[in-house]
């Protein structure tokens, strides 16, 4: 079991599987809003769905609009469970806060790997493992 | 109870907080934990007061039924702006899109998310030439704008103070009256990261616009300043110049930079206020570089087709200027291909009163108000090729309407309109 600390972007409590990409995430053309699946072939977390889990990536890039995907993918009951990044910008951060999705940054993402069980508690902690 | 207090580094007032707390209503209190959010991913020290918003994310094209929804939920949550705001352009003219082909369905949605708005308490002006109709911004004034053209033009002419905001953060500041204060706000952010020596004639506003390519291309999302070198000389140490001749020549080149690249600001020596104010303008580490020509930016954006089967004018909006002059080029003549003119609604009202707006219609021009082609829906109307006097419009065609551009001055575009051909320019 390890401890992480980072910073609250987003409060809220939430646990689930990680779902770990290496890679920045567009969510705009990345994420299908209706299914929840990664669509972006070039992603190497392409055919994956991020539904009910803890979201690892670097950070956010592309479009704007990227953030109603977020609040579209709550609304369809297929959001991540949570949010986690390296650094997160505003499209991720926007997206996150309106649709209600906790996320933590500043937190050094090669310490959580796939499949992983990962507990956000209060206050940016996060729980990796056991 | 102390005046500030802090949320991590971000000093909030007594009245942020309450905000913040839900004390002035839940649709307040989601609007304040945005602006907090972006602030504190920034950096930001404090927020700031705001005199004008303007808010992307209209066209129901882009918003979709999940941005419509977003909007419904915060106006449900009694969510209301306190400073003047206005809107982008929508996806239609919200009066005459049965005229312009505008599917029903799509015009329905449309409408509801112009009301969402309103609920809101936005003006809906849909536009991305605010500054031409109603909230004109001061030097040093602060404001949470988010389309890329106006916040460029903003910052650049007006020496006003912007961001490029997203949709919601920008909405998220007009209900709260203030933003954080990061980036563009701060005298540092405003330093010249670029300084460009533009050695090359430049003649109408499509040469400007074809600079402002190449400006965005070199600078990213970094603050060049250019030097005119070449002319023309009348441009510098004007009084006023959004009220100049030279508004196209402005439109065209801020908008440019802000599409090929992330240009928020682009200084013009002699133009900008800070240009002619500020002595530590230039950064110290900044690159320092010529153009010399045109000629690549005509290049990339300039097709090879010779027919064109859609003309447009009016990226940026068109001024009422502008206007006129397309009406004394289509004087006793009609047009052979689609001519699509997009404007402002106040703008269009003011031809119409003046007398400019009949010829246009009568030479079998489209005068569209509150929209804009790259929201508007294109697909399967059966366009090819598009002819545009706006390199924003030649950046943005291929992406967003699935259109090859012919990109040339104004007269090359309306000699296209009558003829559906596109003659070489030398």
């Amino acid at each position: 079991m390890r401890v992480l600390r980072g910073r609250v972007i987003h409060p809220g409590k939430a646990c689930g599987q990680a779902l770990v990409s290496s890679e920045p995430i567009s969510l705009l053309g990345g994420i299908d809003a209706e299914t929840g699946i990664i669509i972006d072939p070039r992603h190497p977390l392409s055919g994956q769905s991020v539904t009910g889990r803890v979201l690892v990536f670097p950070t956010g890039k592309g479009s704007t609009v990227g953030s109603y995907v977020l609040y579209q993918l709550k609304r369809n009951g297929l959001a991540p469970a949570a949010i986690i990044n390296a650094r997160c910008e505003p499209i991720v951060a926007v997206g996150a806060i309106i649709s209600d999705i906790p996320v933590i940054d500043g937190i050094d993402i090669a310490q959580i790997r796939s499949g992983d069980w990962v507990r956000i508690e209060e206050g940016g902690q996060i729980v990796v493992g056991g | 109870m102390p005046e500030c207090c802090a949320v991590g580094e971000l000093q909030l007032s007594s009245a942020d907080q309450q905000f913040l707390a839900g004390e002035r209503g839940e649709g307040a209190r989601l609007a304040a934990q945005l602006v907090v959010a972006l602030g504190r991913i920034y950096g930001a020290r404090d927020l700031v007061p705001i005199s004008s918003v303007q808010v992307a994310g209209v066209s129901y094209r882009n918003l979709g039924e999940a941005g419509l929804e977003f909007l419904r939920s915060w106006a449900e949550a009694g969510a209301r702006v306190r400073v003047p705001s206005m809107l982008n352009p929508a996806g239609m003219d919200l009066l005459a899109w049965q005229e312009h082909g505008i599917p029903e369905a799509f015009a329905r949605r449309q409408q509801a998310v112009i009301e969402a708005y309103e609920r809101l308490g936005v003006t809906v002006s849909c536009t991305c030439t605010p500054y031409l109709v109603g909230t004109r911004p001061q030097h040093g004034e602060h404001l949470a704008w988010s389309e890329s053209s106006a916040v460029a033009f903003a910052n650049s002419i007006f020496g006003a103070r912007t961001n490029r905001e997203g949709g919601p953060s920008a909405l998220a500041a007009a209900i709260l009256g203030k933003t954080a204060r990061y980036g563009l706000h701060l005298d540092e952010a405003r330093r010249a990261t670029h300084v460009i020596d533009v050695t090359c004639p430049l003649h109408g506003p499509t040469d400007f616009g074809a600079l402002g390519y190449l400006v965005g291309r070199i600078a990213g999302d970094g603050v060049p300043l250019l030097r005119l070198r070449a002319g023309p000389a009348a441009l510098a140490g004007l009084e006023d110049p959004a009220a100049s001749r030279w508004l196209p020549h402005l439109k065209c080149l801020t908008a440019a930079a802000a599409a090929s690249g992330a240009v928020g600001l682009c200084h013009i020596e002699g133009v900008t206020p800070e240009t002619r104010e500020r002595p530590d303008l230039i950064a110290p580490q900044a690159t320092r570089l010529a153009i010399e020509s045109l000629r690549p930016a005509y290049e990339a954006l300039n097709g090879t087709e010779d027919y064109v089967d859609l003309v447009s004018v009016g990226c940026p909006h068109a001024s009422l200027g502008e206007l006129a002059q397309v009406a004394r080029l289509l004087r006793g003549r009609r047009t052979k291909v689609e001519l699509w003119i997009t404007t402002a609604r106040a703008t269009l009202q003011q031809a119409r009163r003046r007398g400019f707006l009949e010829p246009l219609l009568s030479a079998g021009a489209r005068v569209m108000a509150d929209t804009c082609l790259v929201v508007m829906p294109m697909a399967g109307r059966g366009f090819r090729v598009l002819a545009t006097d706006s390199a924003k419009m030649a950046v943005y065609a291929p992406a967003h309407c699935g259109l090859t551009a012919r990109f040339g001055p104004l007269e090359a575009c309306i000699e296209a309109a009558v003829t559906g051909r596109w003659q070489a320019t030398a």
